[in-house]
């Protein structure tokens, strides 16, 4: 796997593509990476101090971490501590802070959470815990939803009645529309989530691109993908085009991987979903069909009395929407910090304000 | 998190000339209680350090090797020549006596390799699961000439930046015996005596500022620490960093960073720029020091900052490792 990735980061190739957008490239134009990956990917590799100043990117709201709403983060909280619970979740989930404490200080209080890399090892453990309720945070855009509507298909067939799933699946395109339809929006071109495409295809960007008349990119992770990508942006914006275009061949096609939406869709119905800092957006999420509710965690666990209180201080909302950046925050790297945070962009491994703690010179 | 708990919670309280310095060990001039009566024993660097590794055993070592090594390095770090070890075990009730034993096995062995005695020790049981087999706490001794002093304040302007070899390795062999990866690697942990490739540094009369063994929180950590102790800048290469590729590819799969994987054998140096040549030889000629390597320089400015120029040209800033290292979602 190593082995196809070094071409992407080939110091020559970067070179070559840099110069190429260059020359491209005659007036200011700004564009949006959708996914935290690639914010955290640019950042790490300072392509941004590569790029011409003409221009600028924006930070997109593709961080499943950050977007998961407060209410249900408090949700899990509230799950996780309670007796008899084994609460399951990827790793990058434990620090977001909920209203008053995050998983890790549940854990500390005597919780019992554990981070999985896979919700099949969370079917395991409820497995191997049978006297136990074992749940599993599956948060995510769709690149992670197959893998989770596969946990619940399968403890459907195993009949694994002490295992259920708190869903957090929230979907790109609706987001897209939300912010190009804002009076704020300063974005003229996107660069898609590959790992999205990798699963979903392109097909669905074709009629937004049309509707707002802006270039969308399918785009990948590494140096190299992320230059090739803006640079089919630039083409397009220079020339006055706006079209669907896959910067991403080796691993993106236009319908996306079929058996992987199939799974989906057996699973999951598209529903209307909070997304943190920036409010509820129509049909933007996933929740889990009627014909397997018994596996849903919310309907399983009543948690009453969840009165989210969000910090008045942190502006994620609009960093995820691109309409600020992380250093324009007043909080940030003052009352802000990866130790104490105020807002799940600066604990995310894929958080906008993490990316600038961990590897921006502007600070300094 | 344990920089935070220690600059705000131990340290206001056992406050002290030799504490407040921050290094790996304590380096003291041994004095009696009445004044003007100074032993004449030179300097002594006292640490010490509790290992609670899980599993017990991992591919490359064990808790008794990392008990015996990581308190023999912790010393060395001062660039003293540690002589004595104590060693505290915690047992957990019900603990295998053949686990024990090759245990105490391996840390005579380790011991012995680098020279040193375990002079005291002492065993307390605890009831089953209160503890994961068993702990065990080291204390190290070594004394050093009274007119050496290697500390990490001391990082100046234009010394050189080595490390001793390839970095993540520990983090990765120990995950990996966790199950943690779900693919084998193939990587050993690098746990290992450094006292005789620091001795071989100082005889060959290298001008050494600053020593640490980049453990928990790995080589960006310690480099930030370094960095924040001197008010300096430490830049280094990212293509000068030896990593293994089994150990970048399983850094690439879960999301993690080679600069934050803890290592258990492997020494920063920072030199004065005119040694550095006779440094780098010294520990390439040293066990464990085949794959030394200089990896950057100290300059005056952002001070308390660690830089990184990365293969593409470009600059990003390096922070410490916060909280616990979290495999990301996807």
């Amino acid at each position: 796997m190593i082995k196809y990735l070094s071409e992407y980061r080939d110091v020559e190739l970067v070179r070559v593509v840099i110069d190429e957008i260059k020359r491209t490239i005659t007036q200011p134009w700004v564009m949006m990476e959708i996914c935290g990956g690639q914010t955290h990917a640019i950042m790490r590799y300072g392509l941004d101090q590569l790029l011409p100043p003409e221009i600028e990117l924006v930070h997109g709201p593709g961080c499943p971490v950050c977007v998961t709403s407060l209410e249900l983060v408090d949700k899990a909280l509230a799950i996780a501590s309670q007796a008899n619970v084994i609460f399951t979740s990827y790793g990058d989930m434990l620090r977001v802070p909920g209203s008053d404490q995050d998983l890790f200080s549940v854990r500390a209080s005597g919780g019992d959470v554990r981070v999985v890399y896979s919700p099949l090892d969370a079917i395991n453990i409820a497995q191997q815990n049978p006297d136990k309720e074992v749940i599993f945070f599956a948060i995510g855009f769709e690149t992670t939803a197959p893998a989770n509507a596969m946990s619940i298909l399968q403890a459907s067939s195993m009949n694994l009645m002490n295992f259920s799933v708190l869903v957090s699946h929230v979907r790109v395109p609706p987001a897209m529309h939300a912010i190009l339809s804002s009076p704020l929006n300063r974005v003229q071109g996107f660069l898609a989530a590959g790992h999205v495409c990798t699963v979903m295809g392109y097909w669905e960007y074709v009629p937004i691109s049309e509707q707002y008349q802006i270039p969308i990119v399918v785009t990948g992770f590494e140096p190299v993908d992320i230059l090739q990508g803006i640079l089919l942006t630039i083409q397009q914006l220079e020339q006055g085009l706006y079209e669907v275009d896959n910067a991403y061949t080796r691993l993106v096609t236009y319908n996306g991987n079929k058996p992987a939406q199939k799974v989906i869709q057996q699973t999951f119905t598209t529903c209307d979903r909070k997304w943190r800092g920036i409010g509820e957006i129509p049909s933007s999420g996933w929740c889990i069909r009627s014909e397997y509710a018994s596996f849903d965690a919310e309907k399983r666990f009543n948690v009453e009395g969840i009165h989210p209180n969000e910090s008045p201080l942190c502006i994620a909302g609009e960093i995820l929407q691109g309409i600020k950046k992380p250093n324009q925050c007043s909080a940030y790297r003052i009352s802000c910090t990866p130790e104490n945070p105020l807002g799940a962009t600066m604990v995310s491994s894929e958080g906008a304000c993490a990316a600038y703690y961990r590897y921006s010179l502007e600070e300094i | 998190m344990s920089h935070d708990l220690i600059t705000h919670t131990f340290l206001p309280f056992f406050d002290n000339d030799v504490l407040r310095r921050s290094n790996d060990a304590g380096v003291v001039i041994p004095k009696r209680s009445t004044p003007d009566h100074n032993l004449d024993v030179g300097k002594l660097a006292i640490s010490t350090d509790s290992h609670v590794v899980w599993p017990l055993f991992f591919s490359g070592g064990d808790i008794g090797r990392l008990a015996v090594c990581g308190t023999v390095n912790d010393v060395a770090m001062m660039g003293a020549d540690p002589l004595y070890l104590t060693a505290g075990f915690i047992l957990e009730e019900g603990l295998e006596f053949e686990i024990l034993e090759r245990i105490i096995k391996s840390m005579q062995a380790s011991a012995q390799e680098a020279r040193i005695q375990i002079v005291a020790g002492d065993t307390k049981v605890v009831q089953n699961g209160k503890a994961d087999g068993v702990y065990i706490n080291t204390s190290g001794v070594g004394i050093l000439p009274n007119d050496l002093i290697i500390d990490g304040a001391y990082a100046q302007p234009g010394d050189i930046v080595l490390i001793s070899g390839t970095i993540g390795d520990h983090g990765i062999a120990v995950l990996e015996a966790r199950g943690e990866l779900g693919f084998r690697s193939g990587i050993s942990s690098d746990i290992a005596p450094l006292n005789d490739m620091v001795q071989n540094i100082l005889e060959a009369g290298a001008d050494v500022h600053v020593l640490r063994d980049p453990t928990r929180g790995g080589l960006a950590t310690s480099l930030t620490e370094i960095a924040r102790q001197s008010h300096v800048c430490i830049e280094i290469n990212e293509t000068s960093i030896p990593v293994r590729p089994a150990v970048n590819a399983a850094c690439e799969m879960l999301g993690f960073d080679p600069l934050y994987i803890a290592n258990e054998g492997k020494l920063i140096a920072i030199v004065s720029e005119a040694s550095a040549g006779q440094a780098l030889e010294a520990m390439r000629n040293s066990r464990y020091g085949d794959d030394a390597t200089v990896i950057g320089k100290v300059i005056d400015k952002p001070e308390d900052r660690v830089l990184m120029k990365t293969a593409l040209g470009t600059t990003r800033v390096i922070e410490m490792l916060s909280g616990e290292m979290l495999p990301r979602i996807c």
